[in-house]
């Protein structure tokens, strides 16, 4: 580079570290992840099962408190087909995110679909969880590695319109 | 008794994908210059300035409004930064609205900006989450899906978004500051153009820009002796709400129609398709425009994409929206939501150019950020209330 050329501007790459704290209700659910259930927690305000458990329902304001196991099916909601990719996100392209509201479940949660054709996935469609051998389950939500479609019929919009 | 308050002056920078010559600083202090311009102004005049971006991780500098004081003439005056997400510059603009309503101050300034080029919003937008699947890719994966729940509700002919899309990028070739430009733009190109998060195709979503916004809002006073028609504000509102609530309406978020009664109610209106002339909304991604118009009860919930078919919200339609080109056409994300404040000033003091809809009297701007959770919105008049 000359002397004259501008300096116009440098690259700083930035990382973040931190240590992060589940608090008492996430890690109640992530131990019972551990050992392959999905517990979430019920507002005792509006009967409410939120799944994953973040400690309080956020309509109510109030803390959930009872536990209860839902199940690992459940049904799409909505969902996206990414096609672009990102750099955090170790996914080959295209794949399929799904609003899904597990059986029992109050609340849908970000998932992933697999094992289906892309112009297949349906609002309404029911879904299965896969998960890792058991050998690798650890206090993470990575113990699923996905959803796929049970066959069974789809469920009517009516029935989770409220849920997207 | 709040003091009556307006927009005495707008600037704003040529958005763009890379502002290499100038510095934050730089890119911030050319709005703020020409705002003052606009508004007959000196820096000496300004009493505070209000400073507005979306997360200090778009451009990895934390803080940014410590080192740009000094360029903003704040030295020796108070100095506020604020942040709402993409609702920033919003709700930057109400906060240094409420600052001369309350008395505190007679004229103030307030900026807000976005230098996405200098780091990777996309990036800082997919964080991993600890314990949890990182699946949400940006921005455009997280808002897809509530597109499609729309899409799913209202029933809407699947090319309503091609066609927000089309007329967003027309409106943005009368603007000479709109970062996207396509000449030849047309319905084939946006239905065309590759799906990136499906539903939401490339042409239907918004670019990265560096680019920034400022207004001058003054009291009574200071408005009367503006070189220019001010712009009165005559309602301002805000809502928040949770990401996530069991219940939560994602796709008409409760914090936003919460925030359109009061806003309608505080500006004395009853039927906002009739009494406003024109508005400047947040729509990043095009399906966002019939969700908004349902939102802001301009359409009965599922025929807002009507609106749209109809050619209401065209350039010379009934109610024009985002004659600007809009958010789809120029992103420097936390100005985004000021770009739309600014623009329903400039369409009521007269001063839009070749996007004016002529006659413009009460305008809305409005703005979203977070995950469809902050709300800003102001309704501006050629006279106060």
């Amino acid at each position: 580079m000359s002397d004259k050329e501008p300096v116009k501007s440098i690259i700083t790459p930035t990382r973040t570290e931190y240590t992060y704290t589940p608090g008492p209700s996430a890690q109640r659910s992530l131990r019972a992840l551990a050992r392959g259930k999905l517990v979430g927690e019920i507002c005792p305000s509006c009967n409410q099962v939120y799944y994953p458990p973040s400690g309080a329902c956020a309509r109510c304001g109030v803390a959930t408190r009872d536990e209860v196991e839902v199940a690992d099916k459940g049904t799409v909601t909505t969902y996206a087909i990414v096609r672009v990719p990102s750099e955090n996100i170790d996914l080959e392209l295209p794949y399929c995110t799904a609003h899904i509201l597990l059986d029992g479940a109050d609340i849908p949660f970000f998932g992933l679909i697999q094992e289906c054709e892309w112009d297949a996935v349906r609002i309404g469609m029911r879904v299965e969880a896969v998960w890792k051998p058991e050998s690798e389950w650890g206090l993470n939500a990575e113990n699923i590695r996905y959803f796929r479609p049970t066959g069974e019929p789809d469920v009517p919009f009516e029935q989770f319109k409220e849920h997207l | 008794m709040p003091e009556r308050c307006a927009v005495i002056g707008v600037g704003q920078t040529h958005h763009t994908a890379k502002r290499i010559d100038v510095s934050q600083a730089g890119l911030l202090r050319e709005a703020a210059l020409r705002a003052l311009e606009d508004a007959g102004c000196q820096w000496s005049d300004i009493d505070a300035v209000v400073i507005g971006k979306a997360p200090d991780m778009f451009e990895g500098v934390m803080m940014p409004e410590l080192f740009l004081a000094e360029a903003l003439g704040c030295v020796g005056k108070p100095m506020f930064r604020v942040h709402t997400a993409g609702s920033v510059g919003g709700t930057t603009a109400i906060v240094a609205s409420q600052l001369v309503k309350s008395g505190v101050h007679g004229r103030v300034l307030t900026v807000a900006y976005e230098k996405q080029s200098e780091s990777n919003a996309m990036w800082a937008l997919s964080i991993k989450i600890p314990f949890r699947q990182a699946i949400v890719a940006g921005a455009g994966g997280y808002f897809a899906p509530l597109i499609r729940g729309y899409m799913q509700r209202s029933k809407a002919p699947e090319d309503v978004g091609i066609r927000v899309a089309l007329k967003d990028r027309q409106n943005a070739l009368k603007n000479p500051y709109a970062h996207l430009k396509f000449p030849d733009i047309d319905f084939d190109q946006v239905a065309n153009s590759p799906m990136l998060w499906d539903p939401i195709r490339y042409l239907e979503t918004c670019p990265s820009s560096d680019g920034a916004c400022a207004l001058v809002i003054a009291d009574e006073k200071h408005a009367a002796k503006a070189p220019k028609q001010p712009a009165w504000i005559q309602a301002t509102a805000m809502r928040s709400e949770p990401t996530q609530f069991a219940g939560r309406d994602t796709v008409n978020p409760q914090a936003s129609r919460d925030a359109a009664d009061e806003l309608w109610k505080k500006a004395e209106i009853t039927n906002p398709r009739e009494e406003i002339d024109c508005c400047e909304i947040y729509v990043p991604f095009s399906w966002f425009e019939p969700m908004w118009m349902e939102s802001l009860r301009f359409a009965e919930e599922g025929s807002g994409w009507k609106m749209t078919y109809e050619g209401a919200t065209a350039l010379d339609g009934d109610l024009p929206v985002n004659m600007s080109g809009g958010v789809l056409s120029s992103n420097p994300i936390g100005a985004s939501g000021m770009l739309r404040f600014a623009e329903a000033a400039n369409q009521v003091r007269g001063e839009a150019g070749e996007h004016q809809v002529p006659g413009a009297k009460r305008a809305l701007g409005h703005a979203y950020g977070g995950g469809s959770q902050f709300f800003s919105m102001w309704v501006v008049a050629q006279d106060p209330l």
